[in-house]
């Protein structure tokens, strides 16, 4: 148990993250703690990418003299952490587009709590 | 040869023409939206053009770069994705013509931007459809995504909270996609669909597979409004502003559907999707569900709008019930219904474009039957897309209920088949209400002896009128052809 545990500390980190995110997004009422509960929810399913791609005791994707190509246990796998360049970068894209919004929300209603802008909007 | 190369130009063709119009927009505004046009006329075109290579040469592999696959990426054109692409850049085609005039008169000055984030979202909406990986489908995901929520906010004044709440289920949405296609890597070591569906069999009893299976299932659901997750369609398609609305809201949820398809159809397989417990028969369920919820609040609605967006909810349900059943006439009916939907849609959606445009509003309980005189047009092509909404021969929308129906009855699914025929009484109910108000006197009101205004021919301009018009027609078109389609549409089952 404690093995299980302790052998998968980077999943439980991830999972943790993953419920902290989804919280904000839930039940948070002002507009920006959603968006900030929608960064970390993103952010904790990179950490889980990077974190598949990471090995004991292997060096960075560049080819070393010493060691052979085909020792591919000695090189860590570079797929998982150029799929999140890519996906970092839709993140600060979905960002700045929220942002936007709230921006566009705040100027027309003057608020940004979600409770109150439902009954302004009824 | 040109033919083989087709599927990336239909993409680049948006990408070219997303770039082109804020060039020549900065210099002339009033040639954005005939730009748009062109570029979704053009990828039409190429779509038509693919689809005979296809019947031709059977489905078209395309290497970007030369690196065959896994190593590289591919985008694939067969049976499935080409029906799809055909579906929607010709109703895109016909929604970008319609949104001249009522875009002048709703954004007046953001036209540059609008007409360019729409063709972002067919790029993103064709990259979908035709790519062959998974990794690359998420990002072309949050490429529409992206560019539809911007396009949602672009409406009256409540549209910008619409499109927040959109995004914030739409992104959690997608990265819930994420990380179910990270737990297939960990599994597979590949991210091509082709590839990675001969792998997946070995991997049965792997409970991660089975995890993502789901987490994607319920990613890709947000975005196709299935039933639990529908809560942010209505308000988004109420509140955008006219074009948007036509634009959105038949293509939208139809291409998150056909990821569906391709995820439980062609990446799992039917049999490895139930093979642990029965995740399509549940789906099917809230389909179910969706459907009578749908219908039931659009029964409850006075303004059209949000009436027809209530009815997505409803009709994306027998979408994914006929993927649920999984036998080639539930699949057959489900893809015929994704084309008769998108029809019906986008021709009701501009209806009430052509109501606000003239009338400066779409509220349900005003209509009177003076409608019938000042705008003959629109209120036959409302008759006949409310008809076929309904299901009645010869219409389009008869025949996809009809098949659908076939399939439940292959399956023995008695519940969905009445879940079917109680819906289309439902649906009868929330349209005909509105034909008997345009086309019946009302009996209680007094006949004015000397009406103050005469009330004469005031019908939209041809802009407006004919794709409004074609839509109407193409719904008798598809009626008389079905047989055509679900012949070929029974072809291409995945079994």
């Amino acid at each position: 148990m404690v093995d299980f545990i302790t052998g998968h500390y980077a999943y439980w980190f991830t999972l943790s993250l993953l419920c902290v995110g989804l919280y904000g997004i839930i039940f948070k009422r002002n507009l920006v703690k959603k968006v900030i509960g929608l960064a970390i929810f993103q952010a904790s399913v990179v950490l889980f990418f990077v974190s598949i791609a990471s090995k004991w005791d292997a060096t960075v994707t560049v080819i070393d003299k010493n060691i052979p190509v085909e020792q591919v246990e000695s090189y860590l796998n570079p797929l998982p952490h150029t799929l999140m360049l890519t996906a970092i970068v839709v993140g600060v894209a979905t960002l700045g587009v929220a942002f936007t919004l709230l921006i566009a929300i705040y100027n027309r209603y003057g608020t940004l709590d979600e409770q109150e802008l439902l009954e302004k909007i009824q | 040869m040109i033919e083989t190369h087709l599927p990336a130009i239909i993409a680049l063709t948006f990408v070219l023409f997303a770039l082109l119009i804020p060039l020549f927009g900065l210099w002339k505004e009033q040639l954005c939206q005939p730009l748009a046009v062109l570029g979704s006329g053009l990828a039409t075109t190429f779509s038509l053009l693919a689809f005979i290579t296809y019947l031709q040469t059977g489905s078209i592999r395309y290497f970007f770069g030369g690196w065959e696959p896994p190593i590289g990426i591919e985008f694939v054109y067969d049976g499935l994705s080409g029906f799809i692409l055909i579906v929607i850049n010709s109703v895109a085609f016909l929604a970008l013509i319609y949104a001249k005039k009522p875009g002048r008169m709703e954004f007046q000055g953001k036209e540059l931007a609008y007409y360019a984030l729409a063709m972002l979202m067919m790029l993103g909406f064709n990259g979908m459809v035709l790519t062959g990986d998974l990794f690359n489908l998420y990002v072309f995901l949050e490429i529409s995504s992206l560019s539809s929520y911007a396009l949602i906010s672009i409406g009256n004044k409540p549209a910008p909270f619409a499109a927040f709440r959109y995004l914030i289920v739409g992104t959690a949405g997608g990265t819930l996609y994420l990380l179910g296609v990270g737990f297939l890597y960990t599994n597979t070591g590949t991210l091509n669909i082709i590839d990675m569906s001969a792998m997946l069999p070995m991997l049965v009893d792997n409970s991660s597979v089975v995890t993502a299976l789901i987490l994607m299932v319920v990613g890709i659901g947000v975005k196709a409004a299935i039933f639990p997750l529908h809560g942010w369609l209505p308000d988004s398609y109420t509140y955008a502003s006219t074009p948007s609305s036509t634009l959105i809201a038949p293509i939208g949820t139809k291409v998150a559907a056909y990821i569906l398809f391709r995820i439980m159809l062609y990446l799992f397989g039917i049999d490895l999707t139930d093979a642990v417990f029965p995740l399509s028969y549940i789906v099917g369920v809230f389909a179910c569900i969706g459907i009578i919820y749908g219908s039931v609040m659009a029964i409850a609605q006075t303004e059209m709008k949000r009436m027809l967006a209530y009815s997505s909810v409803s009709q994306i349900g027998y979408i994914i019930m006929g993927l649920s059943l999984a036998n080639p006439f539930g699949f057959a009916g489900a893809l015929l219904h994704v084309l008769n939907h998108a029809v019906m849609k986008a021709c009701l959606f501009m209806i009430t474009g052509n109501l606000r445009y003239k009338e400066g509003h779409s509220n349900i309980s005003l209509f009177n039957d003076s409608y019938r005189i000042k705008y003959p047009w629109t209120m036959a092509s409302f008759s006949v897309a409310a008809i076929s909404m309904v299901g009645l021969p010869p219409l389009a929308g008869f025949f996809s209920k009809w098949y659908l129906v076939l399939g439940t009855i292959d399956n023995s699914n008695w519940i969905f088949l009445a879940v079917i025929i109680v819906s289309s009484l439902l649906n009868a109910v929330y349209f005909f209400r509105i034909l008997e108000k345009v086309y019946m006197k009302n009996p209680d009101a007094e006949q004015q002896p000397d009406t103050a205004v005469e009330i004469k021919y005031d019908d939209v301009s041809p802009s407006m009128m004919s794709p409004m018009a074609i839509l109407a027609v193409g719904l008798f078109v598809i009626g008389f052809a079905n047989a055509a389609i679900v012949g070929f549409l029974l072809g291409i089952f995945p079994m």
